[in-house]
Parts: C-alpha cells; sequence; structure tokens
C-alpha cells in the first residue's frame, strides 16, 4: 500500500479531542501515522502526490452498536457482503451484529461461522454480539465466558427483553464475575402486548394497539435498581421517551451504565406514520414530538452515551402489508451519519458530541481500539461533505432491503470516502 | 320513482375510508340522498337501475351478517351487479397478500368495492392499489362510517336535528370503531358527546378528541337525548379487561334506573348485534317508545344506497 496524504481537511476526533483543520498521514500498513494542524503543505516531501480535502470533514469510521444482519438464516433481508457495503456507504467502518438470526447466536459452535463468514464476506469490522437466554427464550442464560472467549464483545436478546426479574438479577451477577457487556432492550412485553405504535391520541385515531411509553421505563427502572447491588456493564440498548430520560437522569446519580437512542427517534416522530406508513413501524416506537425533544435533550446533558442505526434490513413483502402485518424495523445503517447530521445542521446538538456519540463512546463501551484517529491505529474512517444536500431514495439504498423510513427526505451531508485499514473502500 | 342527482354538490373524495375524511357537506349530501332511499325502500317495487351496468364487489374478511347483507340490498336495489366474496374460501386464506388480492380484483374492474377488514387500515391500503372506489365497511378498531352516518340520519328522523343534542356512547370503546366513527360525526355535527366505558375499556387520549369521559354510567347518562350502547365482545373477557359479564352488567349494562338519568325522551340505540342481559336490558331494546335498534337497521340500507350512489359517480 503506498502512504496517503489528506491535506487540509476538517478533522473531528473526539477520542483524541481534536477538532481542527490539518491533515492526515497514513502509513504503507494502512495505519495513521500522523494527524492534525501539523501536518500541513509545509511537512510533507513535495515528491508524495496528496490530497487536498478542501475543508471537508474527516471523521473516525462509525461504530454501530445495533445492526440486524440476515445471516445465519435471513440471507434474503441482509447478508454480511451487502451489510458492508451499505455500511462503507455511510463511514460505518465497525459494527455490533445483532443474535437475532436463524439458528440464534446462542452458543460457541456458531461464533466460529460467524467470525469466519464476517471475515471472509464484509470489508468492516464485525463484532457479533450473542444472545443472554438460550435461543432467546428468556429462560436459560447462554455461556458468556465461553462465548466471550470465543470474541462475543456483548450479549443482548436483541429485539427481546428479559422479562424475569429474577433471571436479570442472575445475567447480572454472571456478567459482573465475567466481565461481560449486558445489552437490554428495554420493553415490558406484557405492556407492550400486541402493540404497534406510541400509545396515545394518534394511535387511539389510527385504531392501532399502542405500546405505552411506561412499558421501557419499568423494565429500565427494574434494571437500574438490581444494578444497585450487582454491578456489571449494563447498557440500555435505545430509549425513546421523556419518561425514560428522566429515569435514566435519577439513576445516573447512583449507579454507573450506559444508554443508546435510534437516530430514527431522534429524527422522527409518531405523526410521521401518517396514513399507516408501514416503513415507520419501528422498535421501541416513533413517539411524540416532546419525547423526540426530551431525547436531544438527554444528549447534550450527557444522559444517552450513543446513537445507533437500529439497522433492521427487511425485505418489500413484508412490509406492503396491513400495519398490524407488516415486519417492524427499517434499514439505516447508510444513513446513519448524514441523518445525525441533520441534528447538527438544525441546531440540535453540536457536531462534535454528535461524533462523540457516533465513535468513541461506542468504542469505549464496547472496550475496542476502534472509534478513533489515534497515531498507530488502523486508518478506519471517513470523509464527508456534511454541506452537501441530497435526497434519500429507496432505490439507491445499498442495503438488500429497501426498507428505510426516511425515502425522500431531504438531507445535508453525505459520506464522499470511506477507508478501512488505510484503504479506500468506498468513493461516491 | 325519479330520483335526480343534484349535480351541483359533489363529494370530495374518492373513497369512503372514515368519517375524518369528510367535510360537512360531503355528509350533508350523503345524508340527503340516503334520505330520499327511505320511501323507496318501503315501496312495492324497490328496485331502480341507476347502476346498471356497475359492478360492486363485497370483500368481507370478517363476519357480518348485517352490515353485508345491507350493502349486498343496496347495491341490488340500485341495479349494480353485486358480487360478495367470500373470503374462508379465497385464495387470503392460501396466503395471498391483501395487496395481490386487490390486483386481481382490480383487474376485474370493478367500479365499487366495499372491504371489511380485522386490520386497522386495511381499506387505506386496499384504495391505493385499485382504479376504483373503495368503501370501508370497517377497518379493525378505526373506522366504520356508514354506520355512523346510519346512526346520524336515525337521529335526525326522530329528534330533526343533531346541533345540541347531548349523546352518550357507551361500552367497548376501546375495540369500537363505530365509536370512533360516531365520535367524528356527532361532534361535526355539533353534539355534545359523552364515551362511558370502564378505564379499561378507554383508549389513550381519547378526550383529545373532543368528548367528555365518564367511568360511571349514571353520570354520564345525565340528561342525555341519546343512548347508543355497544356490543361488548365477549373475546375480551379472557385478556382480563373485565372481570365478569355479571358485573359488567351491573355497573355499564344499560337498565331502566341508569336510563332514568337521561332525558325522558331518550332513545336508545344499538350498532348490533347484541347481548342482551350484558350491555343491555332486554326488556329496553325491545321497548318500541324508546329503542330505534329496528330503525337504524332500516335506514342502514338507505344510507348504503346513498353512498354506492355518490361513489360510484
Amino acid at each position: 500500500m503506498k502512504k496517503k496524504y489528506f491535506l487540509n481537511a476538517n478533522i473531528v476526533d473526539p477520542h483524541n479531542s481534536i477538532e481542527e483543520i490539518g491533515g492526515l498521514i497514513i502509513n504503507e500498513e494502512g495505519k495513521i501515522e500522523a494527524i492534525g494542524k501539523k501536518v500541513n503543505k509545509n511537512n510533507i516531501p513535495s515528491r508524495e502526490k496528496f490530497i487536498d480535502l478542501k475543508e471537508k470533514y474527516i471523521f473516525p469510521g462509525l461504530v454501530d452498536m445495533r445492526v440486524f444482519v440476515g445471516e445465519p438464516g435471513y440471507e434474503y433481508k441482509e447478508n454480511f457482503k451487502t451489510l458492508s457495503n451499505a455500511a462503507i456507504a455511510g463511514g460505518v467502518t465497525s459494527v455490533v451484529t445483532m443474535p437475532n438470526t436463524s439458528p440464534v447466536i446462542d452458543n460457541v459452535s456458531i461464533v466460529d461461522f460467524l467470525k469466519r463468514r464476517g471475515r471472509d464476506k464484509a470489508k468492516i469490522n464485525i463484532f457479533p454480539a450473542a444472545s443472554l437466554t438460550k435461543n432467546l427464550e428468556g429462560t436459560n442464560m447462554t455461556e458468556f465466558g465461553l462465548l466471550k472467549k470465543k470474541g462475543i464483545i456483548g450479549f443482548t436478546d436483541g429485539t427481546k427483553t428479559i422479562q424475569n426479574t429474577r433471571l436479570m438479577s442472575r445475567i447480572m451477577k454472571s456478567a459482573y464475575d465475567l466481565d461481560c457487556l449486558i445489552m437490554q432492550h428495554a420493553e415490558d412485553l406484557e405492556l407492550s402486548k400486541n402493540g404497534m405504535m406510541n400509545d396515545g391520541i394518534i394511535s387511539t385515531k389510527l385504531g392501532l394497539q399502542g405500546i405505552p411509553d411506561i412499558a421501557e421505563k419499568i423494565i429500565i427502572e427494574r434494571d437500574l435498581t438490581l444494578l444497585e447491588d450487582l454491578n456489571c456493564r449494563y447498557h440500555v440498548s435505545q430509549i425513546s421517551s421523556s419518561k425514560s430520560v428522566g429515569i435514566i437522569e435519577q439513576k445516573k446519580e447512583v449507579v454507573s451504565f450506559t444508554t443508546g437512542v435510534s437516530i430514527n427517534n431522534l429524527s422522527l416522530n409518531e405523526n410521521d406514520i401518517g396514513d399507516f406508513r408501514t416503513f415507520l413501524k419501528l422498535s421501541p416506537p416513533l413517539r411524540t414530538e416532546d419525547d423526540r425533544i426530551s431525547l436531544i435533550k438527554g444528549i447534550n446533558k450527557n444522559l444517552i452515551d450513543v446513537i445507533v442505526s437500529d439497522h433492521k434490513p427487511e425485505d418489500e413483502e413484508s412490509k406492503r402489508l396491513t400495519f398490524s402485518q407488516a415486519a417492524t424495523g427499517a434499514s439505516g445503517v447508510e444513513t446513519l451519519l448524514p441523518l445525525s447530521l441533520e441534528l447538527f445542521h438544525n441546531g440540535s446538538v453540536k457536531l462534535f458530541k454528535l461524533i462523540e456519540l457516533l465513535t468513541s463512546n461506542p468504542a469505549k463501551i464496547l472496550k475496542i481500539n476502534k472509534g478513533n484517529l489515534s497515531i498507530g491505529n488502523d486508518a478506519d474512517f471517513c470523509i464527508a461533505d456534511i454541506y452537501k444536500p441530497w435526497i434519500v431514495k429507496k432505490e439507491k439504498i445499498v442495503s438488500k432491503s429497501k426498507n428505510t423510513c426516511i425515502d425522500d427526505k431531504k438531507l445535508q451531508g453525505q459520506v464522499v470516502n470511506t477507508f478501512v485499514k488505510g484503504e479506500e473502500l468506498f468513493k461516491i | 320513482m325519479a330520483i335526480n342527482s343534484n349535480k351541483a354538490i359533489k363529494i370530495s373524495q374518492k373513497h369512503l375510508l372514515g368519517i375524518q375524511d369528510l367535510s360537512i357537506s360531503d355528509v350533508n349530501l350523503i345524508l340527503s340522498e340516503a334520505k330520499k332511499f327511505i320511501s323507496l325502500n318501503k315501496s312495492k317495487n324497490k328496485k331502480i337501475d341507476i347502476l346498471k351496468g356497475k359492478t360492486q364487489i363485497n370483500l368481507f374478511f370478517e363476519p357480518s351478517t348485517r352490515t353485508q347483507s345491507s350493502f349486498e340490498l343496496a347495491g341490488k336495489r340500485l341495479g349494480a351487479d353485486v358480487m360478495s366474496m367470500n373470503i374462508t374460501n379465497s385464495a387470503i386464506k392460501k396466503g395471498e397478500t391483501l395487496i395481490d388480492t386487490a390486483m386481481t380484483l382490480n383487474a376485474m374492474h370493478p367500479d365499487i368495492i366495499v372491504i371489511r377488514h380485522q386490520d386497522s387500515g386495511a381499506c387505506n391500503l386496499l384504495s391505493q392499489k385499485v382504479n376504483c372506489a373503495v368503501l370501508n365497511a370497517g377497518d379493525g378498531r378505526r373506522e366504520h362510517p356508514t354506520q355512523a352516518l346510519l346512526d346520524a340520519l336515525t337521529i335526525i328522523d326522530r329528534k330533526n336535528k343533531i346541533q345540541g343534542l347531548r349523546i352518550a356512547i357507551c361500552g367497548d370503546i376501546l375495540h369500537s370503531r363505530v365509536a370512533r366513527s360516531n365520535i367524528y360525526l356527532l361532534n361535526m355535527l355539533g353534539a355534545e358527546v359523552n364515551i362511558i366505558a370502564p378505564s379499561n375499556l378507554l383508549p389513550k387520549d381519547i378526550s383529545k378528541m373532543g368528548v367528555n369521559t365518564f367511568s360511571n354510567m349514571k353520570k354520564g347518562l345525565k340528561d342525555c337525548d341519546i343512548v347508543m350502547m355497544l356490543r361488548l365482545q365477549n373475546e375480551r373477557m379472557t385478556s382480563s379487561f373485565l372481570s365478569s359479564n355479571r358485573e359488567y352488567y351491573e355497573y355499564y349494562g344499560l337498565t331502566p334506573d341508569k336510563l332514568d338519568e337521561a332525558k325522558n325522551d331518550a332513545l336508545i340505540m344499538h350498532p348490533g348485534p347484541m347481548n342482551r342481559g350484558i350491555e343491555i336490558d332486554t326488556k329496553l331494546a325491545d321497548d318500541i317508545n324508546k329503542s330505534v335498534i329496528k330503525e337504524q337497521v332500516e335506514l342502514g340500507v338507505a344510507v348504503r344506497m346513498a353512498c354506492l350512489k355518490i361513489f360510484c359517480e
């Protein structure tokens, strides 16, 4: 690999507290050799070719903590190759894959398969999560220790919640002993049974069964209460409501834990469902505008640590149904950064903060050396033109499934290039 | 009998998916058309031919007696070719999706499709995929527009107005499309609407739809002109919405002593089918001075004739 020189870029690297105009040098091994304002025209050899980025932005490759891949079992929705292509089109270079596959990622034998497929087919870094319970049944724990040794980065039942409180307390004890990360999808399944959208005036008018916001709060409150006694690495996968932000603010004083939020819940609200738009049937559901604003405040008050895409590819057939029959979830890994930038453009969140929640924070929670531009590290990064206007078109979605929930949305900011280990894998 | 359509006024919608899409002039148009059909339906020769050559498909995904027969009769009296699809034998049972069914039917060039479906919004989905008009005969919990229109026609027939009346809707509001359509329509026509139900059967934020809510039936019935009872769906008992039928009857069944709270000339309505002795006292249901339940069925045909005529045009 030839050495690469990028100059005159707006570099944002929250891990190293860098937010300045400067350059980036990638060495022959695809590692970062130098970065920052000290890298400029005056101190690179004149014979070398350099790329003037004209104040475009360089961000560390995004770390997306919540991505569903259809492999194994649902390859028709997404496989490692298509996921990888979609991710790099959005500047995402590391993903945590959910265990909700067929078969479920719940034992060591399947982890080898997963890692092999991930390595052979994906160009990005795949960090697989395993399930908390066998076959996602919520009854028996998986082998946290052995799975972790095989390379499992964290444990979650993905779209399901550990409903049984006694089991949850045991999971936390084991996770403490083995230093494992627990990621809980917080939703009281009894309260949300048959629910399809936020419980409120819109669900009443549309005649759809609602999912009350307290279904989320109750599980978070329960888990954080357990955590006061059993302090393991605990992460709330996604929150969606003002009430959840409230309980997190209270508990932050007592225990340490981390919290994620889907970009969908930060950008959209229940009104977007309009006339039964099944592509906006999501879990957690889109809630009210007040809830959305609370989530943004939560970010600015450091109560929320991570923004995820909650990328859930579903084939068109499972969305072209009535609202109650339609599958839940939206494809979104490739629009995670552009949609997040909307929060910067409309003044909701500072750019540095956004990038922190998309790169260094998730890496820190996962304890991986990704999401940064430290010297000597793999050069995983993206170049973005954050002011470029464009319109999301379903047909142009790179992911195998086109179920975006922001079809026809006007966005500002697009990824121009994505590099993994110093190699340019995506160019617009 | 001559039925002259008033060409000057046209309906604003292509489909009849819900009352919430209609303007007040749409409603008045439908009601005034329906009034013209009331006498036709009582006459010796009930058949006219204004829909001659038109094809009407009734697509019922949920069992229905009165709505389906009412729509079928309405179409036939107007001279349309009516086909009622029996879904239990159809491709849906073989795994065909609603959209595919819609495409198939669309290829047969119907002029109007009447649909009843257990999922809210099913009629909206259908209407996006076919070229003809779609009439909603009930979708999930969302809307049942022709029921609300026939209820309004019945009230106007008896009370000569709706403006200023106090109307109670009692029972399982949570699962009721009839309640939702009636709330929209009665509010639009200027009535005061009281919703009476146990809290377990009230949908979230229903008061934001512009109604008063009561969990005490006597309070809710105070000085009402109309008492509209809803069917208690027995399957709800199993999911512990309620403890028992007899307790429900005690607190929410319409009995003479509770009805005393309403005005002396209050009318009793019910969209049917009724559970006698659960939501309504059997004698009250049959009291010809108070109950207009049979009239509702009768006017239902007229309202559906009016809707078929208007939306076929």
